[in-house]
This record gives structure tokens, sequence and C-alpha cells, in this order.
């Protein structure tokens, strides 16, 4: 890693960017993930397509949901392992940055690729093509949020050793909104209704999330470092 | 000033607070059980059956209630979460346990008696209507916060863990409650309707009240309860819980 000389957010997302550079067969795992997630539903509800098509938009998002959820566990864990974390919370430079410059890279190696993705998981469960637009945007947006919140579940059960499950319990009521809006937005998109005013509420949300998210996330790490 | 400082200087002594519930205990809990049974029996044998539902209704005298206060009690329990959070007084740690259990508690009790009264009114035992889910949401909220607190080794980290995470809450209380709401009025299903008049009749009304306070009493008993309990078990080995558990009473503080 080169010497830092920016400001200590803007070289942890960059250290933060280059580690899942060179583990990027780990990044591909919430996208197999939403996959397979996405698969089970046909082995599981059964073939037909009008079926299918009319419950695409709630299974993308929730397969979307878990894979999201499944990757926040490693957001801060690595760092705390190796003890970098108690230094990025002990500098002088500010918590709320780094914390939410860390989101955001974990937004960026699996919210945004998750999104970009599932257009073709929604193909696969014949979700119609005029609602893959709104997917695609509403996903792009929501994800964001689910990265922020999940981001707070991550740093309270960061001094946890069986986080994982944990998290999930914790996390999950928080992304019912997301979920509501989410799939609210392809629904209408797919009956031919104008979804922009569910894009917009998503966007609200992704907004409130970068403000108070990465507030509630320092205010976690500390308290797990503190101990 | 100088009276909340010291009140809260006093709130932070356990033992304080063990002698001053002690006195307080009998009375909230005749109050709330005299306000339940008072407005139990207006509710159930007095107040005039409903043209729609007939008697099922009446249920509502425990379900509204136990709704309102497993809110409420979410609530309760994240201002002690900022208590902690802000003045690091363990008395604060201890109720936003307590709250936790009671609150879930209260939300439990007000899901179950609003599947009983789904199923004459409804049908079925349980409805994916608006309020029916945010209750649920609810209740998977405490939970959440429960099961923090148990994950960790460290009470005053786990109380402060979950001060953050009840805080988190709150914000998105309000917002999961008007995003289920909006997602009830897409998906509404034609056939169910949740009461036949769109507002109450007095006669039906002045019980719910009745009940309603009761039940915040009711809360309130058992919080301090709950709390009571934590309290001689974090103080199990200092000297006043020992002089209690042999007998020998509850002295007042000395200089308090």
């Amino acid at each position: 890693m080169s010497a830092g000389t920016g400001p200590a957010w803007l070289e942890i997302a960059r250290r933060d960017l280059l580690i899942a550079f060179r583990r990027r067969a780990e990044a591909a795992n919430p996208l197999v993930f939403l996959l397979i997630v996405a698969a089970l539903f046909p082995l599981g509800v059964g073939p037909a397509p009008q079926e299918l098509s009319r419950i695409a938009p709630g299974v993308v998002w929730v397969a979307a949901l878990l894979a999201s959820l499944l990757s926040t566990d490693m957001l801060f864990r690595s760092d705390f392992d190796d003890g970098s974390l108690e230094q990025i919370v002990r500098s002088p430079s500010p918590l709320y940055a780094t914390a939410l410059a860390k989101m955001a890279v974990h937004w960026l190696v699996s919210g945004c690729p998750i999104s970009l993705v599932s257009p073709v998981v929604a193909g696969l469960l014949y979700l119609p093509a005029a609602a893959m637009p709104a997917l695609l945007f509403s996903m792009l947006l929501g994800t964001v949020t689910l990265s922020l919140v999940g981001g707070i579940g991550a740093a309270l059960t960061v001094g946890l050793r069986k986080g994982g499950l944990l998290l999930s319990l914790l996390i999950l009521p928080l992304y019912v909104p997301v979920l509501v809006f989410g799939s609210a937005a392809v629904d209408a998109a797919a009956h031919g209704l104008p979804w922009h005013s569910e894009l917009a509420i998503l966007g609200g949300f992704a907004l409130l999330a970068v403000t108070l998210a990465p507030l509630a996330a320092a205010a976690a790490l500390r308290i797990n470092l503190d101990s | 000033m100088t009276v909340v400082w010291s009140f809260l200087h006093k709130l932070g002594s356990p033992r304080w607070f063990y002698r001053i519930s002690s006195q307080w205990l009998p009375w909230l809990s005749f109050l709330a059980v005299g306000l339940l049974a008072w407005g139990c029996t207006w509710g159930l044998a007095y107040a005039p059956p409903d043209a729609v539902q007939g008697n099922s209704f009446r249920i509502i005298y425990i379900h509204v209630p136990a709704a309102f206060v497993s809110l409420a009690g979410y609530y309760a329990m994240a201002g002690a979460g900022v208590v902690s959070l802000v003045w690091r007084i363990k008395l604060a740690d201890v109720a936003l346990r307590a709250g936790a259990g009671v609150g879930a508690a209260m939300t439990f009790c007000a899901l179950v008696t609003g599947s009983i009264w789904g199923k004459p009114t409804w049908g079925t035992w349980w409805v994916w209507d608006a309020r029916i889910t945010s209750m649920l949401v609810l209740l998977f909220l405490y939970l959440g916060v429960m099961a923090l607190y148990e994950a960790f080794e460290s009470r005053e980290t786990a109380a402060r863990a979950c001060a953050v995470l009840s805080l988190v809450g709150t914000v998105n209380i309000p917002i999961i409650y008007k995003s289920v709401d909006w997602w009830y009025s897409l998906h509404q299903p034609a056939t169910i309707r949740l009461t036949g008049a769109p507002t109450m009749h007095p006669d039906m009304f002045h019980p719910l009240v009745v009940t309603i306070l009761g039940f915040y009493l009711l809360y309130l008993v058992l919080l301090l309860l709950r709390m009571r309990a934590e309290v001689l078990e974090r103080e199990q080995k200092s000297r006043w819980v020992e002089d209690l558990a042999l007998g020998r009473g509850l002295a007042a503080e000395p200089g308090g």
C-alpha cells in the first residue's frame, strides 16, 4: 500500500477498494447467492410463467436484501480482527467520515453489482421488460440504504464472535421500508404505472441513511472498542 | 437545575431506587389493578355490543391498550437508552433491559389478542393487515434489542449497544409504520374492514380510556418489578442486599 497523502477517509476507501479488488472471487459470492435464491423459487413455487412474473418483483428484492445482508457481516470484521479498526477509531480524523467511506465501498463492491445483476435474475423469473429500468434504478438507490443500515448492524456486532445470525435479526426489520417501496416501484412498472414517486422515496431513504447511519455506526464502533 | 441534578444523582443509586420503588409499588399496583378491573367490567359487561361485530369487539379493551403501551414502551426504552449513553447512569441500563422484555411481552399480547379478534371478524387467525404487520415488525425490533443484549458479556457494553440500536429503531419506527400503511393500501384485499363504524360511540370509548390508563400503569408496575429483580442481581455482593436477604430490612442511606 502506498503512503497515505489524502484525508484519512479517502485513504481508507482506497485501501478497502484495493483489498476488495485483490479478493475478487469473494465479491462474486453475493451475486451467486442472489442467483441461487432466485432459482429456488421456481423449484418451490412451480415453473408457471404467470405465477413467477407476478411474484418476481418481491422475490428479486428479497433475494437482493439477503445477498446484501450476507456481505454486510464482513464490513468491519476483518479490520476488527487485525486491529486496524482500533487505530481507525483512535485516530483524530472523524470516525463519521471513515465509517461512511467504508460503507460506501461496501456498496460499491456489493450493492452496486447486485443491482446490475438483478435484471438478469428478474429475467429468469419472467419479469416484463418494461419493469427492468424500474428494477435497476430502485435497486441502485435502495441498496445504498441497505449498505448503510446494514453497516450500523455490522458495527454493533463487530466485537461478537457469532455476529452473523444476530446481525440478520437486528437488521432485517429495519430493511422493511426499502423492501416495500423497492418492490412497489417494480410492481408499478410491471403494470405500466408510473414509478417515479417510489423512486423518489427510496432516494429520500438513502439521503436520510447517508446522514444518520454513519453517526450510529461510529457510536457503535466506539462502544465495541471501548470495552 | 440543582433539583434535577440531585434527582439524577439519586437515580444513580440502585439502593435508593430499590427503597423508593418499594414505597411506590403497592400504590401503583393497586391503581393498575383497580383501573383494569373497572375498565374491563365496564367494557365487557356494560358497554353496548357493536352493531356489526356483536360482542366480539369487546377484546378491544385488551388489544388496543396493549398496542398503545407496546409502542410507547419502545420510546420509553429508547429514552432510557439516551440517558444511559449521555449520563452513563446504571439504572438506565437496567430500565433499558427491563423495558425491552416488558415491551416485547406487551407487543406479543397485542398480536395474540389481534389474532383472536381476527378469527370471528375476518374468519382467519392471521391477516396481513397494516397495523398487525407493523406490530409484528415492532416485535422483531424488540427481540433484536433483547438478543443483542444477551450477546454481550459485559453488561455496560450490552446496554450501550442496545441504546444505539433502540435509537436507530426510533428513527425507523415512523418510517416503517408509514411504509407498511402504504403497502397495505396498495395491496388491500377488498373483503376486509377493520371496524364496522369509523368512530366509536362514547359508551364504548370511555371504558377504553380507563383500560388504556390501566395498561400504562400495569406496564410501569411490571417494569419496576423487573428492574428491582435486576438491581438485586447486579448488587448481590453489596451490603444492603445482604441485609435485605437476611431480613434486616432496608435502612435509609447514610446522608441520603
